[in-house]
């Protein structure tokens, strides 16, 4: 659906992208993952003929992006990051304009439609200027969707609104990934986490790693995490744990919880439960989990060792794009 | 095509669903309403009853003209100007419209407004006629609103490029209404202080944007080469305000 070769853009003498080359099946949902200013707004620009690329190629829906334009855009859904709304129509004007100009047949009817599947009903006849953030982000959506297109791109769709929005919208993206090919960008590594098949962490313009979320854990750590909790406070648990085969890098965390890091290719979880029940303690809990994408992106973007402790939901600075790049796709 | 009318059609309505189309309406009726009744007075007055005036058209066409130019800026600023603020243009430019649909739609819709204004001016042309005998001369009706079609087009075109310049509206605004009184009146006077022959004079009559209204159209002429000239005004200014808009994709 999606295929990039080799994309190229500069602007004057600043380079935004340099040399992006991936591609995204239909019905995929292809997170596009980095720090701002990283190029993904960029790249998407380009994917929607917004504008061209200064070398390299990009085919969306089978038509090349610069000769092609018209029927790209014909088949692409684009949400721009500041979402494009004219504050002075009402919401269903708003979409009734966007349907006209994708010449949608029955323009009223699936406004309607899609008014309803978005929660805009009440809304119809409200101007867009008296509308909250999530509801704009909302009609935002509405507009991409106006055409049924078979390629969505959304920058950023849940930057500015509260949880219960994003929850709302991240459902909704999935669903829509069952039948239109999406690429969305965001900065929020768990989101990425959540909504996507796959996963490309852009940094400075470059592509530094691109998997599914649950690939790139495993090939980035090659080693899992293992958390234990036992009855008690556990004195002498840690050396117990320890001297299993296959543990590595434990680390005590309160009483009677330790968390330990396996050694690559190796499942110690089976030996590890055995030990510790002989050695006496009430094993309660023994839980894996992998190192959240928001460590993997900061070891792919800085090369000192970043703190373990996983931090949901939270918004990476700008700062990480000064921070030096580490290409570990080579 | 159908692009072009989609995009009219929503700038036309929004002209009467904000204040803009009634301000500007009530101006230019305030000061065609004036200039009526006073020469429709002076007329009626026991000075012009001996020197035998008798009001034509160009009472209602000639201030009509003046203010299409000077309240063509108020129209046009916001065209391109605020798509660019609102980030809208991002929209229009990633819908499969082409960038002179856009461009076409744009100007269509203002010039529709100045159309509506037009039909609406009828009236007083209509009011004469029953006011004097045998009624108004048809030839410079005719001609005339013709040349205010055209001067309409021409200057609303230009509004739509210099709009497509900016992002901000108020240097759009500035800049529409230097570019109009330039055209309207400085380059006649140029063409005034040139003196009476030479190459500069040709140019500056042939560039003349109120003169070809004046000296003809507004006479009752129909000379080729001013509606040449208005829909080169046009042509060429819907041509430059699209490839104003190409090259910034290309930024």
């Amino acid at each position: 659906m999606i295929r990039v070769e080799g994309l190229t853009k500069d602007y004057g003498l600043r380079r935004a992208i340099e040399d992006l080359t991936f591609d995204a099946q239909k019905g995929e949902i292809l997170g596009f993952l980095g720090p701002n200013g990283a190029g993904k707004t960029t790249t998407m620009r380009i994917l929607t003929g917004y504008m061209p690329p200064t070398s390299g190629t990009a085919q969306v829906a089978g038509f090349d992006v610069v000769d092609q334009s018209l029927e790209v855009r014909r088949r692409v859904g684009y949400m721009p990051e500041t979402v494009p709304l004219y504050p002075d129509m009402t919401v269903f004007d708003y979409l009734k304009f966007m349907a006209d100009l994708r010449q949608v047949a029955d323009a009223e009817d699936r406004v309607d439609e899609l008014l309803e599947r978005l929660g805009l009903l009440d809304r119809a006849e409200s101007y867009i200027a008296n509308l909250s953030k999530g509801m704009r982000q909302r009609v935002g959506l509405a507009q991409a969707l106006v055409h049924s297109p078979e390629v969505l791109i959304l920058d950023e769709p849940t930057i500015g609104l509260d949880p219960v929005q994003i929850i709302e919208v991240r459902n909704l993206i999935k669903e829509l990934g069952k039948d239109h090919t999406i690429l969305l960008s965001t900065h929020i590594l768990s989101e990425a986490q959540q909504v996507c098949n796959r996963v490309m962490i852009i940094n400075r313009g470059r592509i530094v790693a691109e998997d599914t979320p649950e690939r790139l854990q495993d090939r980035l750590t090659g080693s899992r995490r293992v958390s234990v909790q036992v009855g008690g406070d556990g004195d002498g648990l840690a050396s117990v744990v320890a001297a299993v085969p296959g543990v590595a890098r434990l680390m005590e965390k309160e009483d009677g919880r330790l968390e330990f890091e396996t050694v690559p290719g190796m499942d110690p979880r089976a030996e590890v439960a055995r030990a510790v029940i002989q050695a006496g303690y009430d094993l309660l809990e023994m839980r894996p989990y992998g190192v959240s994408l928001e460590e993997i992106f900061l070891e792919l973007t800085r090369d000192e060792p970043t703190p373990p402790q996983p931090a949901e939901e939270e918004l990476l600075d700008e700062s990480i794009s000064d921070l030096k790049d580490l290409n570990l796709k080579s | 095509m159908i692009n072009v009318w989609t995009i009219a059609k929503r700038e036309y309505r929004l002209y009467f669903s904000s204040p803009v189309a009634y301000m500007l309406a009530f101006f230019l009726f305030l000061v065609l309403g004036f200039f009526f009744s006073y020469s429709i007075q002076i007329a009626a007055s026991a000075m012009g009853m001996q020197q035998g005036y008798v009001p034509g058209v160009d009472i209602t066409l000639q201030p009509m003209a003046v203010m299409l130019v000077l309240l063509t800026p108020a129209l046009t600023t916001r065209l391109l100007a605020e798509e660019r603020r609102l980030g809208t243009i991002e929209l229009l430019m990633t819908a499969p419209v082409r960038d002179w649909e856009l461009v076409v739609g744009k100007w269509l819709g203002a010039f529709m407004l100045l159309l509506t204004y037009l039909a609406v001016s009828l009236i007083y042309p209509m009011i004469l006629n029953q006011l004097i005998s045998p009624g108004v001369d048809q030839g410079p009706l005719l001609t005339g609103y013709l040349g205010l079609i055209l001067l309409s087009a021409a200057t609303v075109a230009v509004g739509v490029f210099v709009s497509s310049l900016f992002s901000n509206q108020i240097a759009a605004f500035a800049a529409t209404m230097g570019v109009v009184i330039f055209l309207w009146w400085i380059i006649s006077v140029i063409g005034q202080v040139a003196g009476q022959t030479g190459g500069a004079t040709e140019l500056a009559r042939y560039l003349d944007y109120s003169g070809h209204f004046y000296d003809n159209l507004l006479r009752g002429v129909v000379d080729l080469r001013d509606v040449t000239y208005y829909l080169s005004v046009t042509a060429l200014s819907l041509f430059l305000s699209a490839m104003s808009i190409e090259v910034r994709r290309w930024g």
